[in-house]
């Protein structure tokens, strides 16, 4: 036989978790600059072993155990960064960044813009975040949208393998601190992701499934749930429209009004607590817009509620948006067109 | 200390160790100091400064002494009591009053003001307005330097306020536990603001809280300058030797209040007076003398001449531009090539 066939190579899938590990390995291979630091990231692997045995392949100088200092911890990479080293900074649950406000939002935010432009802090921080896990109220927030409110950060929150590696290289590659908020629900999820390197940009949308009828943004697990309810809403005939708002800072005010302005019909689905919140900056940025004029409904937003997020797990589940309540918000706004 | 007998036993460290134009230029930095701080205060008088400041007048002594034996690529981090330190480190005087006067033309384009004076280029990462906001940076550009292979030593200047901030303490651990080349200099001027150190510090001496982390710590006269020199020349020595970190404590005082609303309510008349009459400036001046460094018409031209400086550097200040305010959010990011 004298064919040749084209195999196209099998989708080579890794988890979330895995992602986040080949882009670091990636970095720590190719720039002598790159150091991890955090807790328990050594030969523990990390709390979520995301670091996995990366301190084999790259030796305790670089794959850097901290003491329990948040606060140390944090401020010793702003310093490591402001004179020469590329620190990836891992704080072993998002809550505990408070701790380290101070290193974050009066130092790494602020010094490039208090010094004039003198100096530059290539930072870049990972969050394990959110809730489902029943850590309860101090393992399981979501305050990315405390950070998206400093000038001087950006904030991130992949929702997929693919995109974590891909803005966690582009994260490296920006001379400005980016605070990388992982939903720890996410880690174990596969999906494809390319070989080698790559970068996912920063502060871009993505259109996860396009629709007429009602526009949903959602951030990092939320996006999902959105995908899940946008099947159902499909079958009874409302066609959703996906949007991955993939960076809390700066946020992509082109995509999220594009699909407004088609579909007329607004909900933001994010996990934070939902009251000034990112749901609060996306509506503000659409009734701010020409967008606002193509609004048939009123905007609907679902975030977390108005506590702590409780251990039990009825409780837990409450906190947060689900897929029904989704579900739910679409249907009540689509009511009135299908 | 060694107690052996040699025969420059009785010439003061600074004297033996550094050549009469170094020391002559050390004595130049200390007036410029003490009339940059007097310029700062009639400048604020008349009104030409607005914002507070923080003068360090009667602490010249630790500033100069503290740097005189650095190199442009040694680092220092600095506190919001930092003019007497930039200038140690080389700052021009003429960018500084700039600088407070809000002028484009200052080290930080008038972003910062006082607080926040820096001069990378001379290796000095910034003052800082977080009390203990410079030690874990001060950390990281130690952990920078060891891991780049550098040989720079990092001087973390702190007041006896942040010996109670959580970070002194998270940072002192860290330098000690990877003897980091780090020396953390406290100037103990016996006050946070208004609270003494016997009000709010569980040891006598800040040098004792040395013990606590297993590195050298010692306490010396903060107004003389040699005492100053030899202490930091040992840690630096250490430190670059890769010895890890010391603590040296400069006992000293400030003069003036803690800033512009200070009504000194907390300590007596009696008590600055008394300070007044150890001035730092004339004691090394009288020790140069004594030693055949400097005549008398050479402190006569230090004198004429530091004043001359400041006065021009006031003038180039007033008259600079000031930041065009379509520029005011510049900087808060790096602007990357589109």
């Amino acid at each position: 036989m004298n064919t040749h066939v084209e195999i196209e190579a099998p989708t080579r899938e890794l988890s979330y978790a895995e992602a986040i590990r080949e882009a670091m390995d990636i970095a720590l291979g190719s720039d002598p600059a790159v150091v991890l630091m955090g807790e328990d990231i050594g030969v523990y692997g990390g709390a979520f072993q995301v670091t996995g045995d990366l301190v084999h392949k790259y030796g305790e100088d670089r794959v850097i155990d901290t003491p329990i200092s948040e606060l140390g911890g944090a401020g010793v990479a702003v310093g490591a960064a402001l004179t020469g080293l590329k620190p990836i900074f891992e704080f072993q649950f998002s809550d505990f960044a408070a701790l380290a406000m101070e290193q974050i939002v009066n130092q790494a935010a602020k010094v490039r813009y208090m010094l004039g432009g003198s100096v530059s802090v290539p930072l870049v921080m990972r969050f394990p975040a959110g809730s489902g896990t029943g850590a309860a109220a101090q393992h399981s927030q979501s305050i990315e949208a405390w950070l998206g409110h400093v000038p001087g950060l950006k904030v991130l929150q992949p929702s997929t393998p693919e995109d974590v590696k891909g803005m966690l290289l582009a994260a490296l590659a920006d001379p400005d601190p980016v605070m990388i908020f992982e939903h720890k629900i996410l880690y174990k999820m596969k999906g494809h992701v390319p070989e080698g390197y790559y970068t996912t940009p920063i502060g871009k949308a993505a259109v996860r499934r396009e629709g007429k009828d009602v526009t949903i943004v959602a951030t990092s697990l939320m996006v999902h749930k959105a995908l899940a309810a946008a099947e159902t809403l499909a079958a009874d005939g409302i066609e959703a429209e996906v949007i991955d708002l993939r960076t809390v800072r700066p946020m992509d005010r082109d995509t999220v009004l594009d699909s407004v302005r088609k579909t007329g019909r607004l909900v933001c689905v994010y996990e934070g607590v939902k009251t000034l919140g990112v749901g609060a900056e996306i509506s503000a940025m659409v009734a701010e817009s020409d967008a606002f004029d193509f609004l048939d409904a009123p905007i609907i937003r679902l975030g977390g509620a108005e506590c702590p997020i409780p251990y039990n797990p009825e409780l837990e589940k409450a906190a947060v948006p689900q897929m029904p309540d989704i579900l739910n918000a679409a249907r009540s706004l689509a009511k009135g067109q299908i | 200390m060694s107690t052996d007998r040699n025969d420059d036993s009785n010439i003061p460290y600074a004297i033996r160790t550094h050549t009469p134009e170094k020391l002559k230029d050390a004595l130049r930095k200390m007036y410029l100091i003490r009339k940059f701080e007097e310029g700062a205060e009639e400048s604020y008088t008349r009104g030409l400064i607005h914002g507070t400041m923080h003068l360090c007048i009667g602490q010249e002594a630790s500033s100069v002494g503290t740097c005189l034996s650095l190199t442009d690529a040694d680092k220092i981090t600095s506190t919001h009591r930092g003019h007497g330190h930039c200038i140690a480190k080389g700052a021009d005087v003429a960018k500084m009053f700039a600088e407070f006067f809000g002028k484009e033309t200052g080290y930080c384009r008038g972003r910062g003001g006082s607080m926040h004076i820096a001069d990378p280029s001379k290796g000095n990462l910034g003052a800082n307005g977080i009390v203990g906001g410079g030690l874990p940076i001060a950390v990281g550009a130690a952990l920078s330097a060891k891991r780049l292979g550098r040989d720079d030593v990092t001087i973390c200047f702190f007041g006896d306020g942040a010996n109670n901030e959580g970070a002194f303490h998270e940072s002192v651990n860290m330098a000690a536990v990877w003897k980091l080349p780090v020396v953390f200099v406290c100037e103990n001027n016996k006050y946070g603001m208004s609270t003494s150190i016997q009000r709010s510090t569980s040891v006598k001496s800040i040098a004792d809280r040395a013990k606590g982390y297993d590195i050298p710590g010692v306490s010396v006269d903060g107004n003389d300058i040699s005492a100053v020199a030899e202490a930091i020349d040992g840690a630096v020595a250490r430190a670059r030797a890769g010895e890890g970190p010391s603590l040296v404590e400069n006992v000293t005082y400030r003069w003036r209040g803690h800033s512009k609303s200070d009504r000194n309510r907390y300590r007596t008349k009696e008590e600055i007076s008394d300070w007044m009459a150890r001035d730092p400036i004339p004691r090394f001046a009288a020790d140069l003398i004594a030693h055949g460094i400097l005549t008398e018409a050479e402190l006569a031209d230090i004198d004429a001449g530091t004043d001359r400086e400041i006065a021009e550097a006031i003038e180039f200040a007033r008259g600079g531009p000031d930041p065009d305010i379509t520029q005011l959010t510049r900087d808060v990011y790096t602007e990357t090539a589109a």
